[in-house]
């Protein structure tokens, strides 16, 4: 079965989609395939391996593309909910008139980010998983053939909001970047380790909740660093601009000259 | 979920040896799954009757082979075990470590007939 629409077909493609050029999902072909049985004496096949290497080798090849292009492609992951597309907004409304972006956003299902981004004059396709929990390296080479990014260009990838399946799917991007906001617990590090181990940069964003709650900032990042000691932190709010200014200097720094 | 995204990924290259090899079934699929790798046992087991219907997989057996989890300490440079990314060093209580082995997925071997 298919795990992009859980249709009977092997291999589901996720839609990609302009905002404005709406459409609906091509159905798949459901062929039949006829296995004819021969008699072949018992082989083992030592293969070693790697299950994840359809998705290593295309992300290899978008890495490629963004190298030859000098594209600055940054993945952004974390749960539903955290601010991922408010800082994109923030990012965007900041920066654009600095530097070219494109924008890729990922959803299980609607178009409503790519119109919020779309809505700042700024290219993006949103790609609609279906039922998939993440962004695969595949869907991030078919929607970068639509978008048509420049060179030097800075290409922010929305993933689905999931802090569990996206850690295992390299999309070829330069810089992980893992937001966590404060309303959603210090121990998140630990309970989802391997999303924040893959990660580059944590954003620590809804900063400006901090005095309404209970959470403390520093335990966030204590945890976060037994998980992964490489990280680099900020700590932002999208609603009052608070940390901002670090976050836009580190992307300006990671541009490639 | 991703499991069964693994699953399939999986398929497929049970699928594609197969067919290289000139076969029509597996009788057996070994694979080997780090403790670290991300993947829960459970959910793949879950998800594995549907993901390897009316494939070559469909009636194989399917072994695992777990890898517990390793790492060096940059501190003191010891070898240990872990159990979660997040461990200590026992020798020396620092969070700074390289991650030896446990980050495996892979398929080992295929018997096919």
């Amino acid at each position: 079965m298919c795990g992009v629409c859980g249709c009977g077909h092997p291999s589901g493609k996720a839609s990609i989609t302009k905002p404005d050029k709406e459409n609906r999902p091509t159905a798949h072909h459901h062929g039949h395939e006829h296995h004819h049985h021969h008699h072949h004496p018992k082989s083992v096949l030592e293969l070693e391996q790697d299950i994840l290497r359809e998705n290593q080798l295309a992300a290899a090849k978008n890495r490629g593309y963004f190298e030859a292009k000098n594209i600055l492609a940054l993945n952004f992951v974390s749960s539903p909910g955290s601010g991922k597309t408010s800082l994109l907004e923030v990012t965007l409304k900041a920066l654009k008139d600095e530097m070219p972006f494109y924008v890729i956003e990922g959803d299980q299902q609607t178009l409503n980010d790519a119109k919020r981004i779309q809505a700042l004059g700024i290219p993006v396709v949103q790609v609609n998983t279906g039922k998939g929990c993440h962004l695969e390296s595949d869907m991030i080479f078919d929607a970068v053939k639509q978008l048509e990014p420049q060179e030097n260009a800075l290409l922010l990838i929305e993933n689905v909001g999931n802090l569990v399946c996206p850690s295992l799917f390299d999309l070829g991007e330069d810089k992980r970047i893992v937001v966590i906001s404060t309303t959603e617990g210090e121990d998140k590090p630990l309970k989802y380790p391997d999303i924040f181990h893959s990660a580059d940069v944590c954003i620590i964003n809804k900063m400006d909740l901090v005095p309404y709650l209970n959470t403390n900032v520093d335990k966030i990042k204590e945890y976060a660093l037994q998980v992964n000691h490489r990280l680099t932190f900020f700590e932002t709010s999208c609603t009052t601009g608070e940390g901002l200014d670090e976050w836009f200097d580190w992307l300006r720094a990671q541009k490639k000259a | 979920m991703h499991e069964l995204s693994i699953a399939l990924g999986i398929v497929k290259i049970a699928e594609t040896e197969t067919q290289k090899a000139q076969a029509s079934q597996v009788e057996k699929i070994e694979l080997v799954i780090g403790s670290l790798s991300g993947v829960e046992l459970q959910a793949l087991h879950y998800v594995w009757p549907t993901a390897v219907k009316n494939s070559v997989l469909e009636h194989a057996r399917l072994e695992i082979e777990t890898v517990p989890a390793k790492a060096i300490c940059l501190e003191c440079e010891q070898t240990f075990s872990l159990e979660h990314i997040y461990d200590a060093c026992p020798h020396c209580q620092s969070h700074f470590k390289n991650i030896l082995q446990g980050k495996e997925l892979k398929v080992k071997a295929l018997e096919v007939v």
